[in-house]
């Protein structure tokens, strides 16, 4: 009895510094050797500004910028070393039964017809009016994208190819062309439509 | 339309080619075989034996089994609740980020050593580097291992006739660690970290914005704000006080290893909030599939290893259908009821519903995933006693929503968690050969030994453990009125956000209706409770079983013995494991997700 409660304790040990310290750090080695951007956060940086991560949603309000998903920011959880708050963001983890979620609905569905006068009554992809898993998704649908064009085209004094050329250079397939979903980097296309990135 | 099917099938498919040579792997190591691996490993193998001062060929007796595995828990958890609170003092915390409160520690404690992963708490704000690495990733190997060690202990007893000993607890830990669980999760952290995964020591990335965004003192958005210098105007007037934005925050750390273990281990506790939703936390749809296989792989294979152990691979089968069957069902009904989406798309005609795999629900669902990537992981997450989510799960309609709480409220038995899955289910095995024992008036047997009072008692507590746990729990924490305020959601929902919080930890699953804050005082202790309950009364009522029948002789099979591998004791089985979780959550479900839904189309 004795001697199994002490090797019990004793094996906690061991599997702290086999599972826990050398598992973690051979892993994290690893990782920066065989993929440094990646492991990093894949930061886009460019003449030493760092703009974002390419996997993590920004809001985008303005008329020439391309919007993306629903965002539920948080301006609570983060602060910088000088105080200033951080931007972040969550789900919403609403019911999608309600009649609240209806009105929710309605009222986004308002706004982006506002915003885009020129496409009339086209109908608006679902993704543009939804909050994502994460709040930080960074993409939206094709369809979604394409829904912008006209407007963005407009206001970057761009012609409506030129437009679909940056999105075509930011959208990405299925994975071996069945798994997930076919989707379009928003923060990327930004960047390039404000001539940052090329 | 037509490529969410595929989707779905191909899914199924990989899982099922993976799991079978897994299968035959596991059940070699399990039974001290050599593999191919044994020329690097068993070096290090025999050298933790040779620290713990063990005779790997010298078995345990049920209690001596049963004590290590509890005493082993117990040390882990006190462990793990000790850094948790104390990590403010300890190195590798970056952000210095303060010490856990006693109630969210003991709560995440018995969370991760249950192999729950129920999370109250959003790992990138509340737990440094070290307390995810030495702490949480620790648990979610050694978790999973002890599941793994008490089947094989339960197979043990199966097996042997007439003897006194199930194995070595050690012995079965080491080499499930060893063998299975960090080989296989290399193979994912660097499958994962290739996609966008991250695993660094450095601290959280600050980028700035590329639309600045004007907040109150409070942290409130204020809308239709123009800024200009600085300074925040609406409708042409100066807002002061007012805050501008312009940074976000990059949350960064040693996820990628963690990830990897959390999926394989069946633990599902993920590195960031809001799980395998976030981004940084899984990219890519490439990166979805490989954490999604991962999830359900070892239970899977255990069904596989289970049949070898037993030297009766139709048994093994059997089991396997019978969790198959359940699992395409649900998946069936969830998918159903998330492309059918809610009156809220398809009632207004602004929304197209024409998005090509998007047709759906997609409030809290990430594009790269849409509609069918989203809910294969759900049910597979609640299938398995994983738990993790690349979606919310509170967003989903509401029999979408309803489907993965009553495959946790069955007592995670459609594959289960990783080992506790199958004994779980082999609990409800011993029960549907009693049943059908009576019916035909003979002595009750499984695989050659007698069920006898002793065991049937056992296995009632196996198969009650779960629904005891969560309907206790649940009733207290409804009958308290502060409940309310942890609530997301008014009405019908919100009560399924209880219920589904306490089915999560009952089942030792972990998933949850996220908008139910359940960091407080009351709720932590309570669902911590709900957690050790569930999981140590169903583990050691299992060792008991395994205990008592090593004891017995093997009775030959004869011409009058129910068969347990045919296609009518499959039916026989998934039938008790439905009639038992039907007659002890209907009422609760009845006012939650279906009075919800009635709600809705009405």
């Amino acid at each position: 009895m004795k001697g199994t409660i002490k090797r019990s304790l004793i094996f906690v040990v061991i599997t702290t510094i086999l599972c826990g310290l050398i598992y973690t750090f051979v892993m994290t080695g690893i990782c920066q050797v065989l993929f440094h951007d990646e492991a990093n956060g894949s930061i886009i940086e460019v003449n030493g500004v760092k703009y974002g991560s390419e996997f993590m949603a920004q809001q985008y309000e303005d008329e020439d910028h391309m919007c993306g998903r629903v965002m539920n920011l948080n301006m609570t959880t983060f602060k910088d070393k000088d105080g200033n708050t951080l931007l972040y963001s969550g789900p919403s983890n609403v019911t999608p039964a309600s009649n609240d979620f209806e009105k929710t609905i309605e009222e986004r569905v308002e706004k982006i017809k506002a915003n885009h006068k020129e496409m009339g009554n086209t109908p608006i992809p679902p993704d543009l009016i939804t909050n994502s898993g994460s709040g930080l998704d960074p993409e939206i649908s094709p369809k979604a994208a394409e829904y912008q064009v006209k407007r963005l085209s407009k206001n970057n004094n761009m012609s409506e190819s030129q437009v679909k050329t940056i999105i075509d250079k930011c959208t990405k397939g299925r994975f071996l062309g069945i798994f997930g979903e076919k989707r379009v980097n928003v923060l990327k296309v930004n960047l390039m439509l404000d001539g940052i990135l090329k | 339309m037509s490529n969410s099917i595929l989707q779905y099938v191909f899914y199924l498919v990989i899982l099922v080619v993976l799991a079978i040579p897994l299968g035959k792997y596991i059940s070699k190591v399990m039974n001290g075989e050599t593999v191919f691996l044994s020329k690097i490993i068993l070096p290090v193998e025999n050298f933790i034996y040779k620290i713990l001062k063990i005779n790997k060929d010298e078995e345990m007796g049920f209690k001596k089994y049963a004590i290590s595995a509890l005493a082993f828990s117990a040390f882990g958890l006190i462990f793990l609740f000790v850094i948790q609170c104390a990590q403010k003092f300890l190195p590798l915390n970056p952000e210095g980020i303060g010490g856990m409160s006693w109630d969210l520690s003991f709560n995440t404690a018995a969370s991760f050593v249950t192999n729950t992963n129920w999370q109250a708490y959003s790992g990138e704000s509340q737990l440094s580097y070290l307390a995810q690495a030495l702490g949480l990733t620790v648990q979610n190997f050694t978790s999973a291992a002890t599941g793994m060690a008490v089947l094989y202990a339960l197979v043990r007893g199966l097996m042997k006739v007439k003897s006194k000993g199930i194995g070595n607890f050690f012995v079965d830990v080491t080499r499930s660690i060893l063998y299975v669980l960090i080989p296989l999760s290399l193979v994912v952290t660097i499958g994962i970290a290739s996609q966008g995964v991250v695993q660094t020591f450095k601290g959280h990335e600050e980028v700035s914005l590329l639309e600045p965004v004007a907040i109150t003192t409070e942290g409130e958005i204020i809308e239709n704000a123009k800024i200009q210098d600085n300074k925040v105007y609406v409708n042409g007037e100066q807002i002061k006080d007012a805050e501008v934005v312009t940074k976000q925050i990059v949350p960064l750390g040693m996820a990628a290893s963690q990830v990897a273990i959390k999926q394989l281990g069946t633990n599902g506790g993920g590195y960031y909030g809001v799980n395998s939703a976030h981004p940084l936390e899984n990219p890519t749809p490439f990166s979805n599939m490989l954490e999604m296989i991962s999830l359900l792989l070892i239970p899977v294979a255990l069904c596989f290893a289970f049949g070898r152990d037993i030297k009766n691979k139709k048994q093994g089968i059997a089991i396997f259908m019978a969790m198959f069957i359940l699992l395409v069902g649900f998946m069936g009904i969830t998918a159903y009821s998330e492309h059918a989406s809610t009156p809220a798309f398809t009632a207004n005609p602004a929304v197209s519903t024409s998005v090509d795999g998007q047709i759906g629900n997609m409030e809290g669902k990430e594009t790269r995933f849409g509609i069918a990537s989203s809910v294969t992981w759900a049910s597979w997450t609640t299938a398995a006693s994983n738990g993790s989510v690349n979606s919310m799960h509170d967003s989903y309609t509401p029999i979408g929503g309803m489907i993965p709480m009553l495959q946790m409220q069955l007592g995670e038995v459609v594959f289960g968690g990783v080992g506790c899955g199958l004994y779980g289910m082999l609990g409800f095995a011993i029960l549907a050969v009693f049943v059908a024992g009576l019916m035909v008036g003979r002595t009750p047997e499984f695989l050659g030994k007698k069920i006898e009072p002793f065991e049937m008692r056992m296995a009632v507590l196996v198969c009650l453990a779960t629904p005891i746990a969560i309907l206790i729990g649940s009733f207290l924490a409804t009958i308290l009125p502060s409940t309310a305020d942890s609530l997301n959601n008014a009405g019908a929902h919100g009560l399924s956000e209880v219920i589904y919080a306490f089915s999560s930890c009952g089942g030792n699953n972990g998933s949850a209706f996220a908008g139910f804050n359940a960091n407080t005082p009351f709720l932590n202790v309570n669902l911590g409770f709900v957690m050790l309950f569930a999981r140590f009364v169903q583990m050691t009522a299992c060792l008991a079983i395994a205990g008592s029948l090593a004891k017995k002789k093997k009775i030959a099979v004869t011409a009058g013995t129910l068969s347990t591998s045919n296609a009518m004791f499959v039916f026989l089985l998934v039938l008790m494991v439905l009639i038992v979780g039907a007659l002890s959550f209907f009422p609760a479900l009845a006012l939650g997700p279906i009075a919800e839904f009635f709600e809705m189309i009405i």
